[in-house]
């Protein structure tokens, strides 16, 4: 199949890194071939966290600037930092719940107002899909589950090859036991809020 | 049971690429694993330690790369297959014993793990370790895939073997850190019971003995250049005129671009899957009948150098390139469309504008860079010594580990950093020649590695200087690895002794030796008060876990705090003074995230106004 090139930006302790495990194990299930790459280590320390999939036919795991087919973003402002990666065509899903960083709150720099952010994301690429991810999670009883409903969005806007029944099945082989009823339910909610 | 350890040949699995080495290093066979944590090389240790304790590998957490290269050697001396595993730079630490390691040879096969970084995700320098082979006189393979890597990871012991000498298999982040789909092969069941039989006039590095040696080590060079021409690691691909030379990920980009481009009948491509010693045969076979060769390689111009002088010993004259201001750089790492881009332009392709968007309108996002986290021990520290500090000129040399994010403001507390230990000793340095007070900060793992020398030095040649030990319990930034200080049984580990900081540092004849605990304030200024003021070598060990790892330990969690609006008077010292990511403005006054507050109560003692007071149920 023709490559799908995914690239989801986080804050650190997001749980971006486990959304990208399930997807990649979803594909592996589904039998599409998947590249993934991620970045560890001092980026995690509250800075950005970012993982590329690339799921078809390709052998790079990493994507180049403006090459992004898809665009999941967990944090806006940082979905707005990531539009480089993206291009007019590209699908962009965000939770609008801001994480404003600490350089932010000692005076180095402002923190965009959301409508603008989304209008700017809004403007550039194919789609955007916004919605209040965490409000979701509390919702799901899971605050933590934040990732799990941004997932739900991502497979219910179906331009990744993969079924929201593989997606879950990932979720249950994949996730801790005490938070599988409240990740499978924010899953669901996440899958509703992007029809 | 690890999944690392199942025994079912044939199943499929997702896993990270360092999971995919460990995994081809336990199909060979592999006994021994020595390692000290770096990024991003980490997860690959500890999936032997996780494995260590469900088997018969032996794994350890060595000092340093040094002894970890000197302890893997010896079992492979003593007929154990060995691994050992580093981040690219401690392999400079190791290179001592590796060079001469390569002369003495090993009797089972021994694997050297380098994870090179290029663009320096985390590192301090970007070097490329393939010359590590090439000046050492060691085989050099580098994998393009998780497979490949895994499958390297078993055939290194092999060549290991057959040579007589330790092998390099040498990663790149994009590597280690990509995850992808491998293949079980047959578990293998490991010699564990080692023997040594004596033979020092081949086992001594004496002068009389390395001569010999050396002798034998490029003899074994000579056999190692006809097994890289045999290697089925170095294939030709393809079957146009014009040549792509490429390893590693690169390779990856190469086959993506020339499908992109729509030029792969054109192109004809040599993987070089064992870069050291290169294939000459293969080198020179491929260059015949082609118009130009362009070598796509991340870092230093290895192969392409490689190449043109082997093109030059057969009279080849056809243009061959590799880094240039229009084609690859030395710096950073490559990706997909820099290589196509590369490609089109020496090849002379079409390519299809980069469908660029244009952000000018796009308002500037504050950073985000990696912070030290919510109630970190080392905050609290680099503001107790400024403020113990503060009518003095002071000046901070210092190492490698969380506290280095304390390089950024407001904490601004790191002057000086080159590598591991460099704090102590450049401290030394800088103490001799300059006026301001010299306040180093290392932390306990970094101690341990490389910071007992520099302090032995300064105590020596009698350097005014303080060192500030940070000692959170943990190697903290590679993922709370154990060190030599750190409580093993604390964390379920038994059989391992404790080495206490405090007991090196007296018995390393330091006068002014001062505990303290960071999260009580005022005693903590006024004990570094005491430090500084001290002439000569004075230390100052602050002990506190690492919070992060205490919360992994599930030791009794605090309340967290909030700001009481009557009593502040919105000074922002809290903010200005500390940075602490709990906290951010809202409407123009300071609040506390509860959710990542984890009740350290420093900001609530650097209030003048103790308006920050803990939230009660």
């Amino acid at each position: 199949m023709d490559p799908v090139r995914l690239i989801i930006v986080a804050v650190g302790g997001q749980g971006n890194l486990l959304t990208a495990r399930v997807l990649g194990e979803a594909a592996l299930a589904s039998g599409i071939p998947v590249h993934m790459s991620e970045i560890h280590g001092m980026a995690q320390r509250g800075g950005v966290v970012e993982s590329s999939i690339v799921f078809g036919d390709a052998q790079s795991s990493i994507i180049s600037d403006s090459e992004a087919d898809v665009l999941l973003g967990f944090e806006p402002a940082e979905t707005l930092r990531a539009l480089n990666r993206c291009n007019k065509n590209t699908a962009v899903i965000t939770n609008t719940s801001p994480l404003p960083p600490f350089t932010a709150a000692i005076g180095k720099g402002v923190y965009p107002p959301l409508n603008q952010m989304l209008d700017l994301i809004s403007a550039k690429t194919a789609s955007l899909k916004a919605f209040d991810a965490l409000k979701l999670a509390h919702e799901a009883n899971n605050p933590l589950g934040l990732n799990m409903v941004l997932l739900g969005a991502l497979i219910r806007s179906g331009i990744i090859p993969i079924s929201a029944d593989t997606a879950k099945q990932a979720i249950k082989d994949n996730t801790k036991q005490a938070f599988l009823e409240s990740n499978l339910k924010a899953f669901d909610l996440g899958f509703e809020a992007a029809a | 049971m690890h999944k690392l350890l199942l025994d079912q040949p044939g199943k499929e699995m997702l896993v990270l690429g360092n999971e995919a080495i460990a995994r081809g290093a336990v199909e060979a066979g592999v006994a021994c694993a020595t390692t000290y944590p770096g990024t991003p090389s980490s997860e690959l240790s500890l999936a032997f330690f996780q494995m260590s304790k469900e088997s018969d590998l032996y794994f350890e957490y060595s000092t340093n790369e040094k002894v970890a290269l000197e302890v893997a050697a010896a079992a492979a001396n003593a007929g154990i297959r060995s691994m050992c595993v580093m981040k690219h730079v401690g392999v400079n630490v190791a290179a001592d014993a590796l060079m001469t390691l390569a002369y003495i040879g090993v009797k089972a096969g021994m694997v050297l793990l380098t994870a090179d970084d290029p663009f320096m995700f985390s590192s301090q320098n970007e070097q490329d370790n393939r010359y590590y082979g090439k000046m050492a006189g060691l085989c050099v393979l580098e994998p393009s895939s998780l497979p490949e890597a895994k499958a390297m990871a078993t055939y290194a012991f092999e060549l290991s073997e057959k040579l007589g000498e330790p092998v390099i298999l040498r990663t790149t982040t994009r590597i280690n850190h990509s995850t992808g789909a491998i293949t079980l092969g047959e578990l293998v069941k490991p010699n564990i019971k080692g023997s040594f039989t004596k033979d020092p006039f081949n086992l001594v590095a004496i002068p009389a003995v390395s001569r010999r040696l050396h002798t034998r080590l490029l003899q074994r060079l000579t056999e190692a250049e006809k097994i890289t021409d045999q290697s089925d690691y170095n294939y030709v691909q393809g079957g146009g005129a014009w040549g792509i030379v490429c390893n590693g990920v690169s390779y990856n980009y190469v086959c993506d671009a020339l499908n992109d481009l729509g030029v792969t009948d054109k192109v004809s491509i040599l993987r070089i899957g064992f870069s050291n010693p290169m294939p000459v045969a293969k080198v020179t076979e491929f260059l015949k009948g082609k118009e130009k060769i362009l070598v796509a390689e991340e870092g230093e111009p290895f192969m392409e150098e490689a190449v043109r002088s082997m093109a030059q010993e057969v009279g080849c004259t056809i243009p061959i390139k590799g880094k240039g201001p229009e084609l690859f750089s030395r710096e950073g790492e490559f990706d997909p469309a820099g290589v196509r881009k590369a490609i089109a332009g020496f090849f002379g392709v079409d390519l299809a504008p980069a469908a660029v968007l244009d952000l000018s309108d796009v308002p500037e996002i504050p950073a985000r860079p990696p912070n030290l986290c919510a109630g970190c021990t080392h905050r609290a520290v680099f503001y107790e010594v400024k403020k113990a500090a503060e009518n003095m000129e002071i000046m901070h040399p210092t190492d490698i580990g969380c506290y280095t994010l304390g390089v950024l403001p407001p904490l601004s507390s790191a002057d000086f950093l080159i590598c591991m230990g460099s704090s102590i000793s450049t401290g030394c340095g800088f103490s001799k020649f300059i006026d301001q007070k010299v306040v180093t900060y290392i932390g306990d793992s970094t101690f341990f590695h490389s910071g007992v020398p520099g302090l032995i030095n300064a105590v020596h040649n009698n350097h005014n200087v303080t060192m500030v030990i940070l000692d959170n319990g943990t190697t903290a930034m590679t993922g709370h690895q154990p060190n030599p200080g750190v409580d093993r049984d604390a964390m379920g580990q038994e059989g391992y002794n404790r080495i206490s900081i405090e007991n090196v540092v007296k018995g390393l004849g330091v006068e002014s030796v001062t505990v303290i605990k960071p999260y009580k304030v005022q005693k903590s200024v006024d004990a570094i008060k005491e430090a500084l003021a001290y002439q000569g070598v004075s230390v100052i060990i602050a002990q506190e876990l690492c919070p992060l790892y205490a919360k992994a330990l599930k030791r009794p969690v605090k309340k967290p705090f909030r700001i009481d609006m009557e009593k502040c008077k919105d000074h922002r010292l809290c903010v200005d003074a500390l940075g602490c990511p709990a906290m951010y403005v809202e409407n123009n006054k300071v609040a506390i995230n509860a959710e990542q507050c984890i009740g350290c109560a420093v900001c609530a003692q650097v209030c003048p106004e103790h308006a920050i007071v803990p939230i009660r149920d």
